[in-house]
């Protein structure tokens, strides 16, 4: 298990060396660069001159080889450089913003397993009655109905019931509690309904599968109290394929959150990444890239190795 | 409601793992030196230390057995059952009546689809819900009517007072739960045990089953116990709580005969000795043979014969128990002519025809027969479904003898046709989360010859490597070493067109005919694809006029060349697998359990139909299998394989009558014979030990872990094969 661990982790750093070349030259095969964006991007004039002086500023008039030499150094010490942009260190950055993206994600996990877990479990327990029925129309209606919209709904409806509008302005949760929740849980909630429908159905079909398994009959004929058979012999089985679509679900809501976040109005990873991309900000897209990546091969690390804890198949082999 | 029930699972199962090993129990509350097993009012005393396979039972003085008062435990009253299906409803029991009374072994024999399991699962109330149905019968267990009761009355009496035990033991248990907790839970729910008393009956149980190292294993998860021990796990889980009827579904078809042998005798002992009546479900008429006391025959959802095993067995009082009897190839008579079969197939319980249902195929089939005969008691005491039960009883009806007796084959014993030298294939695995690399010695110096016209039988347990015998000689896999001749040329070295060429001249055909055809191709492009792909017909006309007379050989009609592979029953199916090997005229063909998914009575038309097929056309085959009885009927000589190794080769008659290599005999000791006299009069099987893993086969003799005669110079080094007498080989020491 230790060792699997390890080889695992060691694993990761291929992978994320792989992104770094992919992100870097994609990048810089799309003509123009920050320097454009910024001098001229409003149509000022500005000579040939400053911006070449801005190119060598920025290290962009290096051979691409160099430059990629110049990053992987920096990636390697952890120092992944400044921004082009607002010449800030790109740490600096996406810390700013991490902190708030990675509290909505965690908070519409939560809301998405609560909700989830017990519509999923009755729909499959009563299939084809009327409670799944009704479970199965939330859960299309979650696919169906994109996060930004039904964010806008929540907004609307705190205006016209409440009168009362979220709050602007992060707060960190370890400053003011009330106020963080009072603008973080609106955003969860949107995000965590469409995630629940995804979570829902899967835990209904695997839940369904496995009430069909052979070892739940035997379950049934040893006399097991069937709200055992259920918790004990079907969901811990169910479970297993759930746990992937949680995992990816929470590694693509770190960055995927365009649109909520513009909805919202909160400063997040998804909102930098748009503007770094509309900025052309070499460095910061890197950054965010690598971050992302970073995300997705540790959410999967601990998919796998919550796999082998649940199932023996897969611990002692 | 539920949110709150899950949050208490969860942290009930952190609370259970959190607590460390709870207190033991003192298995010992006697103090004499016995280990004892409690089961209700009784107690079982097994001798300390245990010792695998050695049980000694003790029964309370002055304690009457429970079976010896013939006092009724189950009896089943006219019950139908019915499912909902596209196809319209199928009536799968009708009319059902069945009693057990306490102690006693009852078999429920008959056909794949005769309503079996199903009858079972009625009587455990665990039919599924949405689509079964019973629309009427009665179950009456120990005075209680089961089907009256509410679930949680159904529920208290599962497990408790009847148990069951699956066929497939490799998905039965639950898979991310412990061995442990899995035969304790029933003794926790019903019992009210603490979890320490639970773990000390659980592992008394676990060493009543024989399961060696029983503490230890409790801790481990299904997949890591083989499959027999798998089902031994089941056999404990039934015996748990003491139960009065346990109903065993095929409880030993997925297992190997050696296996099955160790299962069953563990079964009927225990059965014996507790007093725990048995109904066993099967379709090997041996079994039933050996360890029923009463037989139920049922054909297409009915009860057609019932009576004492003896009874059954020499004198049946229904045309279709005479049929199949007679159908099954035997170990105990002299074999040599043509199997006799019942022709036909069973209806479809969807559209079952009026009347009798056997009619079709019934040789004795008369006017009356259009109406449904009523169960009478027979002069043998038993029950018969037949108008013509007394004509039967009074010897005026035998089931007709078969054709003419097969000519011996005389294969001429010049060149082989096919020469296997040395043959040895190795496969690398990685297995585990560690990629540990391990080498499965799937075969290892196999060396036999097959003659033009000649059948040689290949027979071992599963995993001995038969079948990757068969993929060699085919060229699906490469082998490691060795080399395989056919007419004089090697395959193994043969380049890709002279291995097209040879590829017309070797066919195969595979266990499964369901998934070795093309669901999406019809009859006839199955058998027609070789004759196109090696343009061996010139046009499409010649192809389809001959597939015609191709589905004729093997017995089909030609209009079923339009039907796709599901719409045909798995006897039907067989044949076209055979009729496409015929397609390229092969001169040899490889039979991988060809026979040994289907019906004994379609099993029968089968190798008839191999057999005339071979004289007809000099063909050779390598028949794969594992039923020794099969194979004495179709093979001239036969090969007998232990994990990857030859282990005897002999003509027929040689390896029958005089077994030589200590595995042989074992194999033929441990299959029973479908005769109850014989059977019960043969002392109780004794075998020992499990097929040990191909990745680590014990060194010296393989066979040395469950040889009878082993001892220290086997383990010293392989034994080779040699010629023991003339045209007999053993690969043993000792003989
Ligand atoms: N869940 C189900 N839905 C519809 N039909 C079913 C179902 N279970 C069984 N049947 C049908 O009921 C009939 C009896 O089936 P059953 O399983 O009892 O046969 P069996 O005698 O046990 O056969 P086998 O030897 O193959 O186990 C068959 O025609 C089968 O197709
Ligand atoms: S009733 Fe008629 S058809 Fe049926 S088994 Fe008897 S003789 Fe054959
Ligand atoms: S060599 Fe020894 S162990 Fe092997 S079969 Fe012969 S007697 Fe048994
Ligand atoms: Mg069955």
């Amino acid at each position: 298990m230790l060792r699997y661990t390890v080889s695992r982790i060691l694993l990761v750093i291929p992978t994320l060396i792989g992104v770094a070349i992919l992100v870097f030259f994609m990048l810089r095969v799309v003509p123009g660069d920050v320097v454009e964006v910024k001098l001229r991007g409003d149509g000022g004039n500005v000579s040939q001159e400053t911006i070449e002086q801005e190119r060598r500023r920025l290290g962009l008039d290096k051979p691409l080889l160099a430059q990629f030499g110049d990053w992987m150094v920096g990636v390697a010490t952890l120092d992944l450089g400044t921004s082009m942009w607002t010449d800030r260190p790109v740490i600096e950055e996406i810390g700013l913003r991490l902190e708030l993206s990675l509290q909505v994600a965690i908070m519409a996990t939560i809301v998405a397993v609560l909700i989830a877990l017990p519509l999923g479990t009755l729909a499959a327990l009563f299939r084809d009655t009327w409670i799944d029925y009704v479970v199965r129309l939330l859960s299309i209606g979650g696919l169906a109905i994109p996060s930004f919209w039904f964010g806008m709904l929540i907004m609307l409806t705190l205006l016209q019931l409440f009168g009362w509008l979220p709050p602007i302005t992060f707060t960190p949760l370890y400053v003011d509690p009330m106020a963080n929740l009072a603008q973080l849980v609106w955003p969860a909630l949107a995000v965590g309904y469409r995630y629940a429908a995804v979570v829902a159905r899967m835990i209904r079909s695997s839940l369904l599968e496995v009430m069909s398994e052979d070892y739940i009959r035997t379950a049934r004929a040893k006399g097991v109290f069937e709200k055992l058979v259920v918790s004990r012999h079907a969901l811990r089985n169910a479970l297993l394929p759930t746990i992937t679509v949680i995992g990816l679900e929470f590694a693509f809501l770190i960055g995927g959150l365009v649109v909520t976040e513009q909805v919202f109005n909160l400063n997040g990873i998804g909102k930098l990444f748009v503007q770094s991309v509309s900025r052309n900000d070499f460095t910061l897209i890197q950054g965010m890239v690598m971050l992302i990546a970073l995300f997705y091969v540790l959410v999967n690390l601990a998919v796998d190795l919550l796999y082998a804890a649940l199932d023996p198949r897969i611990r002692y082999r | 409601m539920f949110l709150a029930s899950w949050i208490a699972a969860i942290l009930a199962a952190a609370a259970r793992f959190a607590k460390s090993h709870p207190e033991r129990r003192a298995v010992n509350r006697e103090g004499d030196g016995y280990m004892r097993l409690w089961l209700g009012r009784y107690s079982v005393k097994i001798a300390e230390p245990m010792s695998e396979g050695t049980i000694v039972y003790d029964r309370p003085a002055g304690e009457e057995t429970r079976g010896s008062d013939g006092r009724e435990l189950l009896s089943v009253t006219d019950l139908h059952v019915q499912f909902e299906t596209s196809g319209g409803v199928v009536r799968a029991v009708e009319g059902l009546s069945l009693r057990v009374r306490r102690g006693e072994i009852v078999a429920v024999v008959g056909e794949s689809g005769s309503g079996k399991s199903v009858t079972a699962l009625s009587i455990m109330r665990l039919l599924p819900r949405h689509t079964a149905r019973i629309p009427s019968g009665r179950i009456v267990f120990d005075g209680k009517s089961l089907l009256d009761l509410d679930d949680e009355g159904m529920r208290e009496i599962r497990g408790r007072d009847v148990s069951m035990i699956f066929q497939e033991p490799m998905t039965s248990l639950n898979p991310i739960l412990t061995i442990g907790l899995q035969i304790t839970e029933p003794l926790q729910i019903h019992l009210g045990m603490d979890d320490g008393a639970a773990r000390a009956r659980a592992v008394e149980l676990m060493r009543l089953v024989g399961i060696p190292d029983a503490e230890r294993r409790l801790t481990q998860y299904p997949h890591q116990f083989s499959g027999g021990m798998r089902q031994r796990v089941m056999i404990a889980i039934g015996l748990a709580c003491n139960p009065k009827l346990i109903i065993a579904d095929e409880p030993t078809t997925a297992l190997d005969v050696t296996i099955q042998a160790q299962i069953l005798e563990l079964m009927r002992d225990l059965s014996r000795r507790l007093d725990i009546a048995l109904i066993i479900i099967t379709h090997n008429l041996g079994i039933v043979a050996r360890y029923a006391d009463r037989v139920v025959v049922m054909y297409a959802a009915r009860r057609v014969e019932e009576g004492p095993a003896e009874a059954i067995f020499h004198r049946p009082r229904h045309p279709y128990t005479m049929g199949l009897l007679r159908s099954v190839p035997r170990l105990d008579r002299p074999r040599g002519e043509k199997l006799e079969t019942i022709e036909g197939l069973p209806p479809n319980l969807a559209h079952a025809p009026p009347g009798c249902r056997f009619a079709p195929r019934c040789p004795h089939a008369i006017a009356a027969c259009v109406s449904e005969p009523p169960l009478v008691a027979t002069d043998t005491g038993g029950l018969s479904a037949c108008w013509r039960a007394d004509e039967i009883a009074a010897g005026k009806i035998a089931w007709p003898a078969a054709g003419a007796a097969a000519p011996a084959v005389t294969p001429d014993r010049g060149a082989p046709l096919l020469a296997v030298r040395g043959l040895t294939k190795h496969f690398a695995v990685r297995s585990g989360l560690r990629g540990v690399r391990g080498l499965v010695r799937a075969v290892e110096d196999v060396s036999f010859d097959v003659h033009a016209g000649e059948t040689v039988g290949l027979v071992g347990e599963s995993g001995c490597g038969k079948t990757t015998v068969g993929r060699l000689i085919l060229r699906l896999e490469d082998p490691t070493a060795g080399e395989v001749r056919l007419d004089g040329e090697d395959l193994v070295t043969a380049s890709a067109a002279e291995l097209t060429a040879m590829r017309r001249r070797v066919q195969v055909i595979f266990q499964d005919p369901y998934s070795s055809l093309n669901p999406r191709m019809t009859v006839g492009q199955i058998v027609g694809e070789p004759l196109s792909v090696y343009r061996i017909e010139p046009n499409a006309a010649a192809v389809r006029e001959r597939v015609a007379r191709l589905l004729g050989q093997v017995g089909l009609r030609p209009e079923l060349a339009g039907r796709y592979p599901h719409q045909l029953s798995g006897g039907q199916r067989q044949r076209v697998g055979i009729a496409r090997a015929l397609a390229m005229e092969p001169r040899f063909i490889v039979c991988d359990e060809a026979v040994s998914a289907l019906d004994v009575s379609i099993q029968g038309q089968i190798i008839n139909l191999l057999e005339e097929l071979q004289r007809s056309y000099d063909l050779a085959y390598l028949f794969i299998a594992h039923d020794l009885a099969v194979v004495r009927h179709i093979a001239s000589r036969v090969v007998v394989m232990y994990l990857g190794r030859v282990m005897e080769i002999a003509d027929r008659d040689a390896i029958y009558r005089e077994p030589l290599h200590p595995y042989t005999r074992l194999l033929l000791d441990a299959a029973p014979v479908p005769d109850p006299t014989v059977e019960k009069a043969r002392a109780p099987r004794l075998i020992q030990g499990e097929l040990p893993s191909a990745l680590a086969p014990p060194a010296g003799c393989v066979f040395h872990t469950r040889c009878p005669m082993a001892d220290a110079d086997c383990r010293a080094a392989v034994p080779a094969l040699r010629e023991v007498r003339p045209g007999h080989l053993a690969a043993c020491i000792k003989v």
